[in-house]
């Protein structure tokens, strides 16, 4: 082919151009540039000013939570005529939002399942600090220690919107009832009664594998109850490995459940395959595939929508037993609103979130705690709700989930880090210490360093 | 040739297609000006400087440049820095890159993928083709085939993994291959007993025998327990003792668990049934069996006609035959097949259709005469189809190679979180590397670069058999 070089030195003369007007390959990273505590609001947005304009809304529910989430979305659109709509993100949020955010259009509202989430982005710059106005809604309803857990390096970024007791062991009754089993109170009675129920027939546990989330509450409530609170902050912060000897302990007691066939419905390749929702599902058919699930008390909500089981009659909780002789105690675990974008109707928004109202109506449909004081306990729909959110505010021991307030490349991506590990783990309960140098690796190299 | 009409004006004639196929006439220099052979390309040459056409070209250079050059360029300059961009670090990434366990599993998946999946799907296509030419059918199938296309590859991907579900009752994979298999190999009645003294039954295979000796006249107590309620069936009854009989061996079988779990292991304890249709053999010292019998609504069983001599009892293992489960097709072993089976549903229509419309451009007077001379079937396509359609399989497979290794959205959606790391594949690792939390998109744009050099051959190939067409 003949090319005349006048075409070459176009091209060539292009790409200098565009080569020289690029931005350049940094991506600046400016973390709380703001002294003052939060940022001050310029103008009082009435309601009235706000209609028309539309914002976006992301979070990980999905199927029944996003159905309930609506409702608020629809009274808050009701209210103030802001059109919202609403974005599904499933287990991916972190991976999502930090394309959005590459891309230059992250949702204007973001309601993250895990505070080191937004540790994470707050340190990147991705979130505008929460205003005035928002934070003395808070400090109407809130408690200072659901504050605490929203500041990162001195400024206020998150509402802690839905609280979940991560403590609370879900059970068929009628399975309890035909194997002449009761709610047990202690590990040892729990492993007995698991025995018992195997015996009976039915597969004693319903463990959600594939889901590597349930698997780190799991090991967080075993661990809260084995080397208590002070180490579980320790190891949250990597002031203590995941080869401590406190680790040990509680893969062992782990081991004593995962690493036994029988205990597991469908073994360990069959809970490896069970999603979160599955799992549920499992334990509340007719004929039960198992009799136990364990996770948060947001399994009220899975059940109701989901399952035939009514809730009172068909299935009930006990809290998460106590392991050698350990005082009551609670893992809790949040999600997280924060704003991505300085739009006025997201402020708006965020504000209706921190009022007793919004927070009435999800807790009005069940699978739902709410941290805001100013809920009256009475609209929560059953006893059975009522119970775990009372045992999440009078537990002696409350630790929020570790593994979210771990970096998410190490306690919050499916496939990888803790959650990866802790599915090898119930793949293959055998070699503790292995898992621990893995563990231990992961979470040192998922630890933030100083700007990279 | 020469212009019949007009003799005189064969020079300045209208080149014809046969001039521009013969090209330049041996041994004559090459003088583009020459009147008696102009070319097509001669024309513009001539008349139009290569400044103008680099105008018209411009606009086209410009966008080629901004989404593509530039972005490849920068991605080769972004991985030789650190996670967030602010130092250079050389080939830091590169060798991060080859050494993590998670990329190399990645490429061997990539590896997987390119081997086997153009390859089986240019072949069907192929098969296709040929198989539905001249069916009346043609056109339904064709659409039939090629509708998986027309969907959304993350909706396929949704589909596929309903499809795999591994409960037999939810997955339609496992439904029909665990409804072929119970006609073959019904399960046994209780697939989940066991027995409640291990030390008096013991497992033999499927089986369990038990571990002492009985003589004509003796009777036995085996309990089982694991059998959920739903299995026993409606008839048992209150479990017995049988009383022993001369010249017969008896016993018992029951559901040994009270409940509560209170009782004694290994006793017949109020309110515990007896479990019927179980199925009792007793067994020689060589192994055979010398007779059996089926227990009764209260468990019972009397198996007579026995000689002396010391015998054991067996519960035969057609008893406790499990239903089979299918097969784990989202498990770490069968995750990448799985995947590529659902590839190759989507992209089969895709080949038929391009080769059926390469078929169909087969001159047919061809395959006539050969069928005339005797030729059969597989011969015609081998000797004559296969290699006029040679040109076109080569377009389908390199077109498939090349999307093969951009695959991407059927990894997010099919495997469960538990398997994505054995399924994972170059592109989702990017993905994941760059924007999930550790936001390390130095190495992120080296797989990038990575995933670009594996397809340069591809490219390369593709540019060069355009340039042979021309």
């Amino acid at each position: 082919m003949h090319r005349k070089p006048t075409i070459m030195l176009l091209l060539a003369a292009a790409l200098l151009v565009f080569v020289g007007c690029s931005s350049d390959t940094t991506t600046t990273t400016t973390a709380g540039e703001t002294t003052t505590s939060v940022a001050p609001e310029t103008t009082t947005s009435s309601v009235s000013d706000l209609s028309g304009q539309t914002i976006e809304v992301a979070a990980v529910w999905s199927g029944a939570e996003q159905a309930n989430f609506q409702q608020i979305i629809d009274a808050f659109q009701e209210q103030s005529g802001v059109q919202v709509t609403f974005t599904s993100t499933g287990d991916q949020i972190a991976t999502i939002l930090g394309t959005r955010m590459q891309g230059g259009s992250p949702p204007d509202v973001a309601i993250l399942p895990q505070p080191g989430l937004m540790y994470s982005l707050a340190d990147q710059g991705a979130l505008q600090p929460l205003t005035d106005v928002i934070s003395m809604e808070m400090d109407t309803n809130y408690a200072p220690v659901w504050k605490d857990l929203g500041t990162y390096d001195g400024t206020l970024y998150g509402l802690v919107f839905k609280a979940a007791n991560k403590s609370t062991f879900w059970y068929n009754m009628s399975v309890f009832e035909d194997a002449g089993v009761t709610p047990p109170t202690t590990w040892e009675e729990l492993l007995a009664a698991a025995d018992t129920i195997q015996r009976f027939g039915v597969a004693p546990f319903s463990v959600a594998g594939a889901d590597g989330w349930t698997l780190t509450d799991w090991f967080e409530n075993v661990y809260l109850r084995t080397a208590g609170g002070e180490k579980y902050d320790q190891l949250t912060t990597l002031e203590i490995p995941w080869t401590d000897p406190s680790v040990t302990t509680a893969l062992d007691a782990l081991a004593e459940i995962w690493g036994n066939e029988a205990m597991l419905n469908g073994g360990a390749t069959g809970a490896l395959q069970t999603d979160f929702p599955t799992s549920v599902v499992d334990v509340f058919a007719s004929p039960p595939k198992a009799a136990l699930v364990y996770e948060g008390d947001f399994v009220a909500g899975v059940i109701g929508a989901e399952t035939q089981a009514t809730l009172g009659t068909d299935a009930d909780f006990f809290d998460f037993p106590s392991i050698s002789g350990s005082p009551p105690s609670v893992v809790a675990g949040g999600d997280m609103a924060v704003l991505m974008t300085e739009s006025e109707a997201g402020k708006a928004f965020m504000k209706f979130l921190a009022t007793p109202e919004a927070a009435t109506i999800w807790a009005k449909l069940g699978g739902f705690s709410s941290p805001n004081k100013n809920v009256d306990p009475s609209v929560y729909p059953d006893d059975i709700t009522r119970r775990a959110a009372t045992a999440l505010a009078n537990a002696e021991v409350v630790r929020f989930d570790m593994s979210d307030l771990e970096p998410p490349a190490f306690g919050g991506t499916p496939g990888k880090g803790e959650w990866k590990l802790l599915q090898d783990f119930l793949s293959n309960s055998s070699d503790v210490s292995g898992i621990q140098t893995q563990l231990q690796e992961a979470a040192a190299a998922a630890a933030p360093t100083p700007s990279g | 040739m020469i212009n019949a009409e007009h003799p005189g004006e064969g020079s300045a004639a209208v080149p014809t297609a046969a001039d521009l196929d013969a090209g330049p006439a041996p041994g004559a220099p090459h003088d583009p000006n020459e009147p008696g052979r102009r070319k097509l390309t001669s024309r513009f040459r001539g008349k139009h400087p290569s400044w103008k056409v680099a105008i018209f070209l411009l606009p086209g250079i410009f966008i080629l440049g901004a989404l593509v050059v530039y972005p490849i360029l920068f991605t080769l300059v972004r991985s030789f820095y650190s996670p967030h961009g602010a130092e250079f670090v050389g080939i830091t990434n590169y060798r991060d890159m080859f050494t993590s366990a998670d990329t190399l599993i990645a490429i061997k998946n990539n590896v997987v993928w390119l081997v086997i999946a153009p390859a089986v799907v240019t072949a069907l296509g192929l098969v296709f083709a040929v198989l539905t030419e001249r069916v009346p059918w043609a056109t339904a199938f064709k659409v039939a085939l090629f509708v998986p296309m027309a969907i959304s590859f993350l909706s396929s991907g949704v589909i596929w993994r309903l499809v795999y579900q591994d409960d037999p009752r939810l997955g339609l994979a496992n439904a029909a291959l665990v409804s072929v298999s119970e006609i073959i190999q019904p399960p046994g009645p209780y697939p989940t007993a066991r027995p409640s003294r291990p030390d008096v039954l013991v497992p033999q295979a499927e089986a369990y025998v038990t571990a002492a000796d009985f003589e004509p006249g003796s009777t036995t107590e085996l309990g089982l327990i694991a059998v959920p309620p739903r299995l026993i069936p409606a008839n048992a009854v209150q479990a017995t003792t049988t009383s022993p009989e001369p010249t017969a061996i008896a016993g018992t079988i029951w559901v040994d668990f009270a409940v509560g779990g209170g009782g004694a292991p290994g006793v017949i304890d109020p309110g515990e049934l007896g479990l019927p249709g179980v199925k009792v053999e007793v067994l020689s010292d060589s192994g055979n069996v010398i007779g059996s019998a089926n227990t009764a609504p209260d468990g019972t069983f009397v198996i007579t006609g026995i000689d002396a001599g010391s015998y054991k009892v067996r519960l035969a293992d057609s008893n406790f035959r499990p239903a089979w489960g299918g097969v784990l097709w989202l498990g770490p072993a069968l995750i990448t097949p799985s995947i590529i089976i659902s590839y190759i549903w989507i992209w089969a229509g895709f080949a038929m259709v391009l080769i059926g419309a390469g078929l169909a451009a087969i001159p047919r007077d061809v395959l006539e005469a050969a069928r005339v001379d005797g030729a059969g079937e597989w011969q015609v396509f081998r000797r004559i189809t296969g290699p006029l359609l040679a040109p076109l399989l080569l377009v389908v497979l390199v077109t498939l190679l090349i999307n093969v290794l951009k695959i991407f959205d059927l990894i997010l959606v099919i495997p469960p979180g538990s398997v994505l790391a054995d399924a994972n594949v170059i592109a989702l690792e990017m993905w994941q590397v760059s924007f999930g939390g550790g936001q390390n998109q130095g190495l992120g744009s080296a797989l990038a670069i990575l995933l670009f050099i594996l397809v340069l051959p591809a490219m390369a190939f593709n540019l060069r058999r355009f340039r042979a067409e021309q």
